[in-house]
């Protein structure tokens, strides 16, 4: 399958790559909003300060971005990328994020704990009262099994809050948690939009899972 | 919860790895890329790369096996050794490294881990510091000081200090190697771990001198490391990572385990 993923200089991208590729995913990279405009299937990696996702706004890649999620092309933010979706975060005041979930990033406050949390943590998926999981976490154990991933931030997506995507009633959109300090949103789903806090490219098999899982979505 | 992460680490030259013994020959220990995959598959949390060619013209050999090891390598791996300028770091990242660690040249020049970090996150900075404590102090800990060249030159700087100072220029984790220690399988040096780790909020790694698993218990608790490297100690009786964290789960210490 075809995997456009997008480069805005922020970060190195050749694990994302390696991953996808060793998937099985055919990988385009590109800069382009054009090749976003003709994506089926797109992937936002982010590694460093939330001020970079200015370059999504200077290229012309937000619109188009915006465009293809309108259209229904399943979409992954990976860490900053997935930050992106909220309307901000308090590490860059002054540059929106994509807006497509109503809530704000906070930074992990100072105390006992170090800043940034680096290192790997356990994440907890969603299930609904039936007990199933969110498609992206289809298939990772909620204890005792192999549920760790591996994380790099000082900024958090807050899991207490409630989303409210345009247009639809106020959807919990949480697809997994995770503890450190407070608890946090590690992944994030609403239809076709998918969002994760930690690095599923350098998460050992668990992450390829989720990879994968994000790849075989009909 | 978070855990603490057991990191193995291979010295490679010249495209393969070497063992030291007893300090003065390395014997040929295999190659790179199909051994970072067994520590991965035996359970280790990072894979650290430390190239010790030290000659100019080793620069191709030591991209070409950074970037067969990152193949089949999916937890974080690090590359240090001879990075001296930020286009070394971008050749290396470009390669498939997730994070370089720099040494002599962040000394040199400080201002090269927030211009590394600039480009690619400040987590993908790693500082490593050799340090020696100071026997004629009156606090060899505080007094300790950061040293080069295989931990043969003094710089006159003091290990806390400059590893505050490297997290105010933006590193994303120090790699404190103990020179006192290393090579003696007698232990890490905890105090001084300690005295870094509370000294910054960013992760330390402690190395040098690991012999047994009771030395790793230590380190994570006295010592107050956030990760350890593991180099020497799967040659003398610990057969993997995993087998590692086993026993490190049953005195208590939280570590990524299935794995």
């Amino acid at each position: 399958m075809q995997v456009t993923v997008i480069d805005y200089k922020a970060g190195n991208l050749t694990s994302v790559v390696k991953a996808l590729r060793h998937l099985g995913a055919e990988v385009t990279v590109t800069e382009s909003s054009q090749d976003v405009a003709e994506a089926q299937r797109i992937v936002l990696p982010g590694v460093g300060h939330f001020a970079a996702t200015a370059q999504l706004d200077d290229t012309g890649l937000t619109p188009a971005i915006r465009e293809a999620i309108a259209r229904g092309v399943p979409f992954l933010g990976i860490c900053v990328g997935m930050q992106w979706l909220l309307e901000g975060s308090s590490e860059a005041p002054n540059q929106p994020g994509l807006g497509y979930f109503h809530a704000h990033c906070e930074r992990f406050p100072e105390g006992k704990e170090k800043v940034p949390h680096v290192g790997w943590n356990t994440i907890l998926p969603h299930t609904d009262p039936e007990g199933q999981s969110t498609r992206l976490m289809s298939g990772i154990q909620a204890a005792g099994g192999d549920n760790f991933a591996y994380f790099t931030h000082s900024y958090y997506v807050p899991a207490g809050v409630v989303f409210r995507a345009p247009a639809t009633p106020a959807k919990e959109p949480i697809a997994a948690v995770t503890r450190y300090i407070n608890v946090f949103a590690s992944a994030v789903e609403h239809r076709n939009v998918f969002g994760v806090q930690f690095h599923p490219e350098k998460s050992g098999e668990t992450g390829l899972k989720i990879l994968r899982n994000f790849l075989e979505l009909q | 919860m978070l855990t603490r992460r057991i990191i193995a680490c291979l010295d490679v030259r010249d495209g393969r790895v070497v063992k030291g013994i007893q300090f003065v020959d390395l014997i040929d220990a295999g190659d790179p890329a199909a051994l970072a995959h067994r520590h991965a598959q035996e359970g280790a949390d990072e894979i650290v790369l430390l190239d010790i060619t030290a000659t100019h013209e080793g620069r191709a050999t030591l991209l070409e096996t950074v970037r067969r090891t990152a193949q089949s390598l999916f937890v974080p791996f690090t590359v240090g050794g001879g990075i001296r300028t930020a286009f070394d770091a971008a050749s290396v990242f470009d390669a498939g490294a997730d994070k370089v660690s720099i040494n002599s040249a962040a000394l040199a020049d400080p201002a090269l881990i927030g211009h590394i970090g600039a480009s690619f996150g400040a987590q993908a900075v790693i500082v490593a510091i050799d340090a020696r404590r100071d026997p004629e102090s009156p606090d060899p800990v505080r007094n300790a000081r950061v040293f080069t060249h295989g931990g043969r030159k003094d710089t006159g700087r003091t290990v806390v200090e400059w590893a505050q100072e490297s997290e105010a220029r933006g590193a994303g984790e120090i790699l404190l190697t103990s020179m006192d220690s290393d090579g003696t399988r007698a232990g890490f040096d905890c105090a001084l771990t300690a005295a870094v780790s509370s000294a910054v909020r960013i992760p330390v790694i402690a190395s040098g001198g690991a012999g047994t698993v009771a030395h790793f218990v230590e380190v994570f608790g006295e010592g107050k490391a956030d990760a350890a490297l593991a180099a020497s100690i799967f040659h003398f009786g610990v057969s993997s990572a995993r087998s590692l964290k086993e026993e490190l789960a049953q005195s208590g210490i939280p570590v990524r385990l299935p794995c």
